[in-house]
Formats: C-alpha cells, sequence, structure tokens
C-alpha cells in the first residue's frame, strides 16, 4: 500500500495549525525538549527506575528500547506526568513539567499508544477534533483541522464519518497519531505504537512515521522492544536495562557498540543489522 | 370472565391506584438516579470507598420492606404522609442496582480508551462526562431497570402503611379471601413491570456505544 501525503504541516492555512496556546510553556529554542534529572521511580518495594539522567534534543526522534519491565514506558508516562517521579524531575521546555499547568502541558504533548484508545462512540472525526472541540474552535476549523490530518496520515477523507470499530488495525492506528497531533504538539510520545500490527502494515507505518518526522521535526520519544524498528526509526536510542539506562547511541554507534547489554540485543536480532541502521524511508 | 367483569366495574379506581403507583415508582426511582449515579461515579474513581457504599446498599437490600415501613413510620416528616415514606423507602431499594451498575459501567470502560484521553489532557470531569458516561450509559440504564421491576412489584407493599397503589386491591382482596380482587391489583402491577422493563430496555440498547 502505497500513501501518498498531501500536504505538510506548514503548508497548512495558519488558522487550521496551531491550537494550542503554548503560554505557559515558553519554548526555550537552545536547551533541549526533555530533560530528566536524576528520576527514580518506585511502587511500593519495588525500584522501577533508578537515577535517570537523560536529555532529548529538540527534533530528535529518540527511541527507549529495552525488554518488558526494563522501565521504558514508566520514562515516557514521567514526562507528560501520567506518574510522578519518586524523586528527581523532568524538565519539559527548560520547565519543570511539575509546575506546569497539567491540562496545559498534556496538550502540548501527543501521546500514542499500542492500544490506540480511539473513543469508541465517537466517530473518526470527534475523535480527532476532540480536543480542538474542547479549546473552543469553530466547527469549519475543526472541520479542516480533521480533514488535513487524514490526509497527512494517509487516510481517505470519507474515514471521518467512520466509528473506530469499522476501521482495520492500521487504519486505528493511524487515526491515533492524528488524534495526538490535533492540537500541534511540540512533543509526540508513542508506546509501541506499531507493536500489534501485522508485519507488512507496521513496514508502512514505520516508512510513513519517517516521511511524517521530516516534515514536522517533532521532538519524538519512541518506546519499542524491537531492535530494528528502534534502528530504522531513531535519531539515537536509550537503551535501558532494569530500570537503568545503559547507554544512549545513534544507531550506527549502537550496532558496534562493545557494550555488553547492546551487544546482546544485537546478537538476539541476528545478522543485517548493520542495514537496517540506515536512516530514511526504505 | 367474572375477574374480568370485576375490573371493568372498578375501572376507574383501577385506573386511579395504577397512577398512584406509578406515581410512587416514579418519583422513587427518580431519586435513586439522582442519588444512585453521582454515588456510583463517586466510588468508581475512590476505590477505598466503593466497599462500604456498595456494602451498605446490599444492607439495605436485604431488610425485609414491611419491616423498613414500619421503621420509617415514626419519623416525624415522613410519618405525616404516608406516601413520602413509602417514596422513600424505594428510593432506598432503588438504590443498589443504580449504584452498582454505575460503578461497574464506568470501571468497564477501556483503560486504553481512559489513558489515551488523560494523556490528551481532558480534565477528570471531561473525561467522565465525555468518555466514561456515555460509554456506561448502557450499562447503567440495565441498573436502572432492575430498579424499576424491583420498585413496582415493592410498591404493592406500600398500600400496607396506606400509600396507596395497586396493592390497595390486593391487601382488600386478602382480607376478603376473594382472588378477583387480588388480581386486579396484581395484574395491573405484572403489565406495569413488563413495560418498564420493556421501555427501559429499548433505551438502554438505542444508548449502546458501538
Amino acid at each position: 500500500m502505497q500513501i501518498e501525503f498531501g500536504t505538510s504541516e506548514s503548508e497548512l492555512p495558519r488558522s487550521v495549525r496551531s491550537p494550542v496556546c503554548l503560554a505557559n510553556m515558553p519554548l526555550d529554542a537552545a536547551g533541549p525538549a526533555i530533560e530528566f534529572r536524576d528520576v527514580s521511580y518506585r511502587v511500593g518495594d519495588v525500584q522501577v527506575l533508578v537515577g535517570l539522567n537523560l536529555q532529548v534534543v529538540r527534533g530528535e526522534t529518540l527511541v527507549l528500547l529495552g525488554r518488558s519491565g526494563s522501565g521504558k514506558t514508566t520514562t515516557l508516562k514521567l514526562i507528560n506526568r501520567l506518574i510522578l517521579p519518586t524523586t528527581g524531575e523532568i524538565l519539559v521546555n527548560g520547565q519543570s513539567n511539575a509546575n506546569v499547568d497539567l491540562t496545559r502541558l498534556r496538550r502540548g504533548i501527543g501521546y500514542v499508544i499500542q492500544e490506540v484508545g480511539l473513543f469508541p462512540h465517537f466517530t473518526v472525526a470527534r475523535n480527532i477534533g476532540l480536543v480542538p472541540r474542547i479549546e473552543g474552535w469553530a466547527s469549519d476549523r475543526i472541520r479542516a483541522r480533521v480533514q488535513a490530518l487524514l490526509q497527512l496520515v494517509g487516510l481517505p477523507a470519507e474515514v471521518a464519518e467512520r466509528y473506530p470499530h469499522q476501521l482495520s488495525g492500521g487504519q486505528r492506528q493511524r487515526v491515533g497519531v492524528a488524534r495526538a497531533l490535533a492540537a500541534d504538539p511540540q512533543i509526540l510520545l508513542m508506546d509501541e505504537p506499531f507493536g500489534a500490527l501485522d508485519p507488512v502494515t507496521r513496514d508502512d507505518l514505520q516508512r510513513e512515521f519517517l516521511m511524517l518526522q521530516r516534515r514536522l521535526n517533532k521532538t519524538v520519544v519512541f518506546v519499542t522492544h524491537d531492535l530494528r524498528e528502534a534502528l530504522r526509526l531513531g535519531s539515537r536510542i536509550a537503551l535501558m536495562e532494569a530500570g537503568k539506562l545503559v547507554a544512549a547511541l545513534t544507531p550506527q554507534e549502537f550496532v558496534k557498540s562493545s557494550d555488553p547489554w547492546a551487544a546482546a540485543y544485537v546478537r538476539a536480532f541476528g545478522d543485517g543489522l548493520q542495514s537496517a541502521a540506515n536512516r530514511g524511508p526504505s | 370472565m367474572k375477574l374480568i367483569e370485576f375490573i371493568l366495574q372498578n375501572r376507574t379506581q383501577v385506573v386511579d391506584l395504577t397512577l398512584e403507583h406509578l406515581w410512587l415508582v416514579g418519583w422513587s426511582t427518580l431519586f435513586a438516579m439522582l442519588i444512585g449515579i453521582p454515588l456510583g461515579m463517586w466510588i468508581a474513581h475512590r476505590p477505598r470507598w466503593n466497599k462500604p457504599v456498595l456494602g451498605s446498599a446490599n444492607i439495605i437490600q436485604t431488610i425485609p420492606s414491611l419491616a423498613l415501613f414500619g421503621f420509617l413510620l415514626p419519623v416525624p416528616w415522613l410519618g405525616e404522609r404516608s406516601d413520602r415514606l413509602a417514596i422513600l423507602a424505594l428510593t432506598l431499594y432503588a438504590l443498589l442496582p443504580i449504584v452498582r451498575n454505575t460503578y461497574t459501567g464506568i470501571r468497564g470502560v477501556d483503560p486504553a480508551v481512559v489513558e489515551a484521553g488523560r494523556g490528551m489532557g481532558l480534565t477528570e470531569s471531561q473525561l467522565l462526562f465525555h468518555v466514561e458516561l456515555p460509554l456506561a450509559t448502557s450499562v447503567i440504564l440495565s441498573g436502572v431497570r432492575v430498579a424499576v421491576v424491583i420498585s413496582v412489584g415493592l410498591a404493592t407493599i406500600a398500600a400496607a402503611i396506606g400509600a396507596g397503589g395497586l396493592g390497595e386491591f390486593i391487601f382488600r382482596g386478602l382480607a376478603m379471601v376473594d382472588n378477583r380482587v387480588i388480581l386486579a391489583g396484581a395484574i395491573p402491577a405484572a403489565i406495569l413491570a413488563l413495560l418498564a422493563d420493556f421501555g427501559v430496555g429499548w433505551l438502554e440498547r438505542r444508548l449502546r456505544p458501538r
């Protein structure tokens, strides 16, 4: 399935572009988009994250790679404050995310999860347009925005009036991405978004993600346990193991790394990874 | 045939008592919804409270109805008008199914949907009114349906304290040892229960999320 992309975000009419006023979140263009400072997270006696220090550079795709239970999803949820750290702080756009209004913070950060979580009682158009509607946009403007986003994620316009149960898994995930982009956030958090898809659809969506990311230049934090996906999509890979950050490397460095955990990962995924580490749509 | 004749001869009274019956059931169901739905929503978000609240509603349910009517009789403002008292008692009985189904309905919403909503920056009340309540509506209504059917049956006992309703015929018939009189109350009550069951069931299907 070859998808043609229409308008890029920057070509959209201004009125359709930026729904969320970012007044509360000054863009500190020089600093990192996201920064973890000595962050630990504990549930009862279980130390889920230990002393995490990590910076996410503006416009990069940072992949959090690790096994189940390594703390990668926890790391992601700390960013939009779905969970609070036990110690340490997380800076988003240079400001501790504990001091920012929660609703503002989250509307400035797109969030995509594996189960998608589309609202089953809303049409695709209402799913995508929910936040703009709550923000009080005029309905024509919402409609234009929804159409632009559907085009952006490679879905035909008529999908707008369908319900989530009438879509395929791949289409649902595209809608999930469109919904996360509705408020034009600068940061996108993606938690194994393509994990539940069949290999062919996953390949399509990965390719489209790369094309999309070239146009939109969002700061993306992407969780996966799939090394191939990490090498293909990431500009940097943060490898996590048992609640600790083991290494943060570019894909090229990762495949050659002598770090035992990274090497174990590369071994587990076998040959042919060198070629997978080339960035760009294949 | 004698039964039908009896009902026809007393039709004005049958209609009056049916209306009284509806009055009792209608108000008590309305009150139970006004209390039970917010209460169910509340305990769905505060896990610590779900056991005490559902437990209390359960205990109320186990009190024999005649005894509950009797207990409430000496209460000052209530005792003056027996229909007030009957409505209060019926409200208490209708609470359990409504609270429990509201709780179950909201807890049953797919956690991924709730997490996605929260992650998008919906406030807790936006989440409740745009997502959780609409998705729980059909489950809540099936609780209302059970509550209405229970109330129609229980309201017949309200006649014992003089609150009227179709129970008048039933108690009178028992005293007179006359089945026709009993059935003149019981049959309309059964029809009411079936109609209510059907009506709310229809609404429930209409509002079911796809």
